[in-house]
């Protein structure tokens, strides 16, 4: 394929697709979401707090600390600066598209070309007030050939709606680990979009274990052929709680490779999880491979997982593609084996939850993290029907 | 001292046509130091018998009983029968997603005790296990059982059977599915196994190949849910030569 079909297919906008809602920037595009919309549909609204209609977003009880190595610079930007919407990023919903308009905290992470940190940038978002909402954007770039990790924790309670943009250069390798750790109360809206440069690597891993209510959409479209998009999640809903993840990914471009696997478990009476695994082969996508995946752990009675892959292919000129969702509870076999070598029923299901876990957590590739994860999964699993003694 | 003693054990499974009698009255004694040999055509209920004994909740005992040293094992859970000295190798070992074999072991290892085993010694003697059967240690890593090739996962049952020590061990099938060298191996495993004090052993199989490496103080012949005949290590010639027609027309 010429530079000059590839640049132009690049310029496709939206294809018709159910996977690809209408994008604008104007909130009046957007109109308030009446729970009957195909993209609203899975999300408990009353408990928004007034995001998706007309909430005041100006509050500032989530604060944010960041921990950065040498060489990577943390700044507030101006509301009109170029790097906002440097990802290509076009909300694509109400609450994206108010933090746009509204977001009273604008601000930039910058890893220059070729720097590659040792250490990981590490972002600190603590809720102290979720009476007020906070809206927040961020645009991540990392320079051409860099190669760094990000880790972004929300704890605390709060409410919050924020807009993360990620712009991984040509050759560069960016590792975001978020983690939400929130207390019970919290509402968080999130919208991370990632642009992908030629023969770069972006992973995205999504950690949700605390708050309230957490929808996040994660897109991610590439900038050139070569590039590479891991999107890992790990969720845990407990009692009353809505973990829902929206995730599309646009192969817009030839020769791009996409892997999603997303793993939740749910426990406790009410609690909700859903997954949208939305994934666009365009006619220009030759020679791209994805496959995604949703695996859910029922362990109790009275959750709902709610699990849709969805596959669009407009080319038959690709390496492959698949997907597969599957909900379950513990496997007795499983269960049973461990019990034959003497392991009491509430440790061979701890065990298994952990392994069902581990398999990804193994995948994150940073150490540290690795044993934090564990010890996060080890901490929701003591609260509910996973303490000692029987079930 | 150990005794497993089951007395007209009768099970049945849920099928979709209702309840199906699989276990039609067995009955059987294990004493000290004994090694009892059970074959059977496929199909005959040896898998249910083995099952039955380690409490898989599938197999549901309608009457009869079974007692390791007097002890009602019907009454335990599945757990507390490991803990009391049984111990199942599955003809199908079951495969563990994200659990480390290492985990594993050590998990069940403290199980068995009621206590955690001592570091250092524990990591030698798991090594030493693994070394005995040609495993190499690396599969302590890896995942229980998933993605062993049938003959690991057999040998990693005989490297569990070395660590956690039982009193009476049931052997579904160890040996299906090994090649010559890997039968020697899991052999020399519950030979091993046997030399450790009054050990009970029931072990189940298909061919009288085993029964070269492991001698059997009694053989039975299992069809259609209970025993037929009782013989010495002379029946399983017998089997190799003439087959289960014998036995099987008597059995209808
Ligand atoms: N859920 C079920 N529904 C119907 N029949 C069943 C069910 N479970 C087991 N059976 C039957 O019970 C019988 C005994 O099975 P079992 O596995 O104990 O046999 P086996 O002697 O171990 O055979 P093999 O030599 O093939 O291992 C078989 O006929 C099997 O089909
Ligand atoms: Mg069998």
């Amino acid at each position: 394929m010429t530079a000059e079909t590839l640049s132009h297919a690049l310029e496709v906008e939206d294809v018709d697709s159910h996977l690809h809602p209408h994008r604008s920037f104007d909130v009046a595009d957007h109109a308030v979401p009446t729970g009957r919309e195909e993209i609203w549909r899975f999300t408990p609204l009353k408990r928004l707090r007034g995001l998706h209609d007309d909430a005041p977003l100006d509050g500032d009880g989530v604060g944010a600390e960041a921990d950065a190595p040498a060489g990577v610079s943390i700044e507030l930007i101006a509301p009109d600066s170029p790097l906002r919407g440097s990802s290509g990023f076009v909300p694509s919903d109400r609450i994206a598209a108010r933090v746009w308009a509204e977001a009273t905290r604008a601000w930039a992470v910058t890893i220059p070309a070729e720097a590659a940190p040792e250490e990981p940038v590490v972002v600190t978002l603590t809720g102290k007030d979720s009476e007020s909402a906070t809206a927040s954007h961020l645009v991540v770039s990392a320079g051409a050939h860099s190669k760094a990790t990000l880790v972004l924790r929300f704890v605390g309670s709060g409410t919050l709606a924020d807009n993360v943009e990620y712009v991984v250069g040509d050759g560069a390798h960016l590792t975001v680990v978020s983690i939400d750790d929130w207390d019970d109360d919290a509402v968080h809206v999130g919208h991370r979009h990632a642009k992908v440069g030629r023969d770069a690597t972006f992973r995205h891993i999504d950690v949700s274990f605390g708050g309230d209510l957490v929808r996040h959409d994660t897109t991610a479209e590439y900038a050139g052929p070569g590039g590479e998009v891991e999107m890992l999640g790990l969720y845990f809903a407990d009692e009353g709680q809505h973990i829902e993840h929206r995730l599309f990914v646009d192969h817009n471009a030839p020769r791009t490779r996409s892997h999603v696997s997303y793993k939740g478990a749910l426990q406790g009476e009410g609690a909700h999880t859903v997954w949208i695994g939305n994934v666009l082969i365009r006619k220009v996508a030759e020679g791209i491979e994805t496959y995604e995946e949703n695996r859910n752990l029922v362990l109790t009675d009275g959750c709902q997982a709610d699990s849709v892959p969805n596959l669009e292919i407009e080319t038959g000129e690709i390496e492959g593609a698949g997907h597969a969702s599957a909900t379950g509870r513990f496997d007795d076999e499983q269960l049973f084996y461990l019990r034959s070598r003497g392991i009491e029923e509430h440790e061979a299901r701890r065990l298994v939850v952990h392994g069902f876990f581990n398999d990804l957590i193994r995948k994150v590739g940073v150490p540290s993290l690795e044993e934090q994860l564990t010890a996060t999964v080890e901490a929701e699993l003591a609260k509910n029907v996973l303490r000692e003694g029987p079930a | 001292m150990a005794t497993l003693e089951i007395k007209d054990l009768h099970v049945q499974v849920q099928t979709e046509d209702g309840p199906k009698e699989i276990l039609k009255g067995v009955n059987l004694t294990i004493r000290d130091g004994e090694t009892h040999a059970i074959m059977g055509p496929n199909g005959s209920g040896k898998s249910t018998l083995a099952y039955s004994i380690a409490g898989h909740p599938k197999y549901e005992v309608t009457s009869g009983s079974v007692t390791l040293d007097g002890a009602d094992v019907l009454a335990m859970t599945v757990d507390e029968r490991a803990r009391a000295g049984l111990f199942l190798a599955m003809q199908y070992p079951v495969e563990v997603p994200g659990v480390s074999v290492s985990n594993f072991l050590r998990t069940a290892k403290t199980a068995i005790d009621g206590e955690a085993p001592k570091l250092r010694t524990w990591v030698k003697d798991v090594n030493t296990a693994m070394d005995r059967v040609k495993m190499d240690t690396a599969f302590a890593t890896r995942n229980v059982n998933e993605g062993f090739s049938g003959g690991e996962k057999k040998r990693h049952e005989i490297v569990q059977l070395e660590l956690l020590d039982p009193k009476v061990a049931v052997l579904d099938e160890t040996d299906s599915g090994l090649d010559i060298d890997a039968l020697k191996i899991v052999s020399e495993g519950v030979n091993r196994f046997k030399e450790n004090g009054d050990k009970g052993v029931l072990l189940i199989t298909h061919y009288t190949r085993i029964l070269r490496y492991i001698t059997p103080d009694f053989v039975h012949v299992f069809v259609d849910g209970r025993m037929v005949e009782e013989g010495g290590p002379e029946l399983a010639e017998e089997l190799e030569a003439n087959g289960y027609d014998r036995f099987v027309s008597a059995a209808v």
